[in-house]
């Protein structure tokens, strides 16, 4: 079991979303970054779909209850267990009783908690993510606070003494240009793109997004400049899924993200590639962002070195688990 | 990425229309605001990728039962495709969200067409639902407003209101609520300019040409009539939403307060 012990609003209890219910209206959910759980869930030998405690607010502190491992994914920020300073992207082992702190981050926005065998809630129409929005799902519906107490399902490994290089270094491209602060997030043309004007379309590409505090889980809110369509549209609702960028008739452009309603009405400019929205996940209230244009073909290509990535820390991790595990053995003398 | 096929059937333009043009989106964006809907066959449907896994179609022309039941059929006929996780209607359009990126989205979208093109419209036999409605009052300020906008009288508005039945087409937005056809033009009404901040679930409104029963209480743009106890969505039921596509609702006065 977890003691939470300190936590602000925003922290949630997620996992790998629940889709198949938008026909009721019941958006996705799941976590922001898709990357950092299951970097998290493969480091702990966890199924892919295991939950865990998303962070967006910080300090956070919790104490185990019990001993168990687990692995703090998403960002780099000071953390310590009892006192001594841990990395993230690391399996570790707490004994039960210990204090977990983590700070604020140093680079990212959402950090994950993951623990070996996963944060026990109910599973809530197929998933254990939380639905704010309907108040059920993760615990009680609602924002983690101080006091709570978590489950974890037993079964979980054991595991310490290894890490994995973050997505940002890993997945490094040619899009990331540091210096200039601005992240680079790949779109495909949406519906309506051909609607907007032809100085509106170059603009959407050219100008340097500033993520706005009205920014969330449900989606990211931007200004920097007005996009026009040619003529105004009415549409009826459609369905959405996070990615999806829309232009409401202030023209500024919203991108929808994991806790997005099922179905919208604006006007539809571009979609960010699955690929690239980790990145979005882990971008700062007050960043920049740019969007640059690529084809279906490279959108689906994209997803290559995520799925090459996520393929070889499982075998690098249970490569060093059976070799840690046979020296272990030798150590105590052979077999049990 | 536009895929839709223009009535030609010609093939390309530009990079991200593979096999339409700027014609078909010009007059889309005309039949969107409300003119005539010809038979079948009239005005191509638009097709679109939303990313790498989501496909949306578009029905072209009004928003009529005869549409929102050709959808109905698409969703019955997309439902046995494997490639399918999700089928998301919405109001005469359909989106399909599918497990992995199709390798060739320009043969599903034919085979969208296809099946649009020569399904019949799917009728549902639905439940009838009887809504008893507290009209007017506190949770339905907005009463005086609609009927200000129609230029009748609040007694008229809420007569019309129940006299017509609505049709569920879809749900989404918000957990269980269902997008209704069915309200009479003259007590069609904008939505607000500055939304209610907390509206409650079961708030019976108009918004636009559509009538609705909120689903959750929260800010809300659409014009409060009335009130109604029931609830629309519970996790913990199976179903979870009190409303399928194809059912009915009957609202009655159970009080008026003008």
């Amino acid at each position: 079991m977890i003691t939470i012990l300190e936590t602000a609003p925003l922290n949630t209890v997620q996992d790998c979303g629940r889709p198949g219910y938008r026909n009721l209206g019941v958006g996705c959910s799941g976590v922001m970054d898709m990357l950092a759980l299951q970097a998290g869930n493969i480091l702990l030998e966890n199924q892919p779909d295991d939950a865990c405690i998303e962070l967006q607010t910080f300090p956070f502190l919790l104490r185990f209850d019990a001993s168990v491992s687990f692995a703090v994914t998403g960002i780099d920020a000071d953390m310590d267990l009892d006192g001594q300073t841990l990395l993230p992207w690391s399996a570790v082992t707490a004994a039960a009783g210990q204090t977990l702190r983590i700070g604020p981050p140093r680079t990212g926005a959402r950090g994950y908690l993951c623990v070996a065998g996963g944060v026990d809630v109910p599973v809530i129409l197929g998933s254990r993510s939380t639905q704010l929005r309907g108040g059920f799902g993760g615990l009680s519906g609602r924002f983690l606070e101080a006091g709570d107490t978590l489950g974890i399902r037993p079964g979980g490994a054991v595991c310490a003494g290894y890490a994995v290089l973050p997505p940002s270094v890993a997945l490094k491209n040619g899009n990331d240009a540091e210096t200039s602060g601005v992240m680079t997030l790949r779109f495909i043309p949406a519906t309506d793109y051909q609607l907007f004007t032809e100085q509106s379309r170059v603009l959407f590409q050219n100008c340097e997004w500033k993520i706005t505090p009205q920014s969330n889980r449900v989606g990211y809110r931007l200004s920097g400049d007005k996009l026009q369509l040619t003529k105004p549209v009415e549409l009826r609702s459609y369905g959405i899924v996070p990615g999806i960028v829309q232009v409401p008739p202030a023209g500024e452009p919203i991108v929808q993200m994991a806790d997005a309603n099922t179905a919208g009405g604006y006007p539809r400019i571009a979609t960010v590639i699955e690929a690239d929205l980790w990145r979005l996940a882990q971008a700062r209230i007050g960043s920049r962002i740019r969007f640059q244009e690529c084809s279906y073909e490279e959108g689906v290509d994209a997803m290559r070195p995520v799925e090459d990535w996520l393929e070889n820390m499982r075998l690098m991790v249970s490569r060093y688990r059976n070799s840690s595990i046979r020296r272990e053995s030798g150590k105590s003398g052979g077999k049990k | 990425m536009v895929l839709s096929r223009g009535c030609t059937g010609k093939t390309v333009t530009g990079p991200y229309i593979l096999n339409d043009d700027m014609t078909d989106i010009q007059e889309r964006s005309i039949s969107l605001s409300g003119q005539k809907t010809g038979p079948v066959g009239d005005e191509a449907p638009i097709i679109s990728m939303i990313g790498t896994r989501a496909m949306l179609f578009e029905a072209p022309g009004d928003f009529t039962m005869a549409h929102q039941r050709r959808i109905w059929a698409l969703i019955e006929a997309a439902e046995s495709r494997s490639d399918v996780q999700e089928l998301v209607p919405g109001v005469t359009n359909l989106m399909l969200v599918f497990t992995t990126p199709p390798k060739d989205p320009e043969q599903i979208a034919a085979w969208l067409h296809h099946a649009w093109d020569t399904l019949p419209e799917r009728h549902i036999e639905g439940r009838l639902f009887e809504v008893g409605v507290q009209y007017g009052g506190e949770l339905g300020e907005d009463l005086h407003r609609v009927a200000e906008h129609a230029g009748l009288t609040p007694e008229e508005v809420i007569s019309i209101h129940h006299g017509n039945e609505y049709t569920v087409c879809a749900i989404g937005s918000a957990p269980g609520f269902g997008y209704l056809h069915g309200l009479d033009p003259r007590i069609a009404t904008p939505r607000k300019s500055v939304p209610s901040l907390h509206m409650l679930a079961g708030t019976v409104t108009i918004g636009g040409m559509q009538a609705g029963i909120s689903a959750l209480t929260g800010p809300n743009g659409w014009n409060s009539i009335g009130f109604t106890e029931i609830t629309l969505f519970d996790p913990m039921k199976e179903p979870p939403a009190l409303f399928a596509i194809g059912d009915r609702i009957r609202f009655y006065p159970e009080s008026i307060v003008l």
